[in-house]
C-alpha cells in the first residue's frame, strides 16, 4: 500500500483532484459505453416487432 | 482459411458467435479494469518526479492506445468492405465509430488533466496534441457522413474512403514526440525494446491496457449485432429472432 491513510489516498499528495477527475470521466465514459447499445438493442427490438405485427395484421 | 473468411463475412455467423463471446468479454474486462485500477490506485509506487499525478496514466495511456487501434480497425475493415463488398465489414465500421471518439476524447481529455500539475499548462498546440485533436474530429467526420447519407451502401463506401484516408494521421501521432520538440514525454512502452518503467508500474498499466482492449471487444460486439439487427430486418432470420424478444429460438 503506498497511502498511510485515507485521508492521504484522497489528497494523493495535493494531486487529488486531477487524479480523481479522470478517474471519474472514465467511469462516466465505460458506463456510456455499456448502457448506450443495451438501450439500443431493446429500443430496435421493439420497433422490429412493432413492424412485424403491422405486416402479419395487415 | 477461404470458408472462414466467408463465413465471417456473414452476418448471422457473427451475430451469433459474437454472442457466445460477449459475456466473456465482459468478465475479463471487469476483471482486469478494477484490478488495474485498484493495484495502480493503492499499490503502484509514487513516481520519484510526478509525484501521485502520475496515476493518471492508467487510464490515459490504455484510452490513447484504443483511440488509435480503433481507427486502425475502421480502416481495415473499410478497405474489406470496399475490395470484397463485405456488409459486416461496413456494419462493424459504423458501430464502432462512436466508440473510437469517445476514448480519444478521454484521452485529451485525461492528458489536460495530467498536464496542468506537471507541465503547468491544460493545453497546448504542439505536434501529439494537435495530431490526437485531428484524430477525434476524424471520428466525428465519419460519424456524420454516415448519419448525411441516407443509402447504407453509400454511407458505407464515404466512411471506408474516409477511413483509409485518415490513417496517415496514425504514424503522425505515434512519432510526432520523436519528430517535433514537444512537452509530452516519449512514449513510455515501446514493443521492441525493454520497457523503461519500474515492473511495479508497468503491470498495472499491462492489466489496465488487456481491460481496456476486452471492455472494447465486449461493446464492440453488442453494438454490431444491433447494427446487424438493423440492417438484416427484412431476413428471415432476424424475423424469428424478433418474434422470441431477442433470444434464439
Amino acid at each position: 500500500m503506498s497511502f498511510e491513510s485515507l485521508q492521504d489516498f484522497i489528497a494523493m499528495g495535493g494531486h487529488g483532484p486531477f487524479v480523481w477527475t479522470c478517474y471519474g470521466v472514465t467511469i462516466l465514459i465505460i458506463f456510456y459505453n455499456i448502457v448506450q447499445p443495451i438501450i439500443r438493442r431493446k429500443d430496435v427490438l421493439k420497433r422490429l416487432n412493432r413492424n412485424l405485427k403491422r405486416e402479419s395484421n395487415s | 482459411m477461404w470458408s472462414f473468411f466467408h463465413k465471417l463475412g456473414s452476418p448471422r455467423w457473427f451475430y451469433d458467435i459474437g454472442g457466445k463471446w460477449l459475456p466473456w468479454f465482459a468478465l475479463a474486462a471487469g476483471i482486469l479494469l478494477v484490478t488495474g485500477a485498484v493495484w495502480g490506485l493503492l499499490y503502484a509506487p509514487a513516481d520519484y518526479l510526478q509525484g501521485n499525478s502520475y496515476r493518471i496514466i492508467f487510464v490515459h495511456v490504455p484510452a490513447a492506445f484504443l483511440a488509435q487501434s480503433i481507427f486502425m480497425m475502421m480502416a481495415v475493415s473499410g478497405a474489406v468492405g470496399l475490395i470484397w463488398k463485405m456488409k459486416l465489414a461496413d456494419m462493424f465500421l459504423k458501430a464502432v465509430a462512436p466508440v473510437g471518439a469517445s476514448f480519444t476524447f478521454l484521452a485529451l481529455f485525461t492528458g489536460a488533466v495530467w498536464g496542468k500539475p506537471t507541465w503547468g499548462t491544460w493545453w497546448v498546440w504542439d505536434a501529439r496534441l494537435t495530431s490526437m485533436l485531428i484524430l477525434l474530429f476524424l471520428y466525428f467526420g465519419v460519424m456524420a457522413l454516415q448519419a448525411a447519407i441516407e443509402d447504407a451502401n453509400v454511407a458505407a463506401k464515404a466512411c471506408a474512403v474516409l477511413a483509409l484516408v485518415g490513417l496517415v494521421n496514425i504514424p503522425i501521432i505515434k512519432y510526432s514526440v520523436d519528430w517535433w520538440n514537444t512537452l509530452h514525454q516519449p512514449a513510455s512502452l515501446k514493443l521492441t525494446e525493454k520497457p523503461t518503467m519500474h515492473p511495479d508500474m508497468l503491470i498495472p498499466l499491462l492489466i489496465m491496457i488487456v481491460g481496456f482492449y476486452c471492455f472494447f471487444a465486449a461493446i464492440s460486439i453488442m453494438r454490431t449485432r444491433n447494427e446487424i439487427l438493423e440492417r438484416e430486418k427484412r431476413t428471415a432470420w432476424v424475423k424469428a429472432l424478433v418474434q422470441t424478444g431477442g433470444r434464439n429460438a
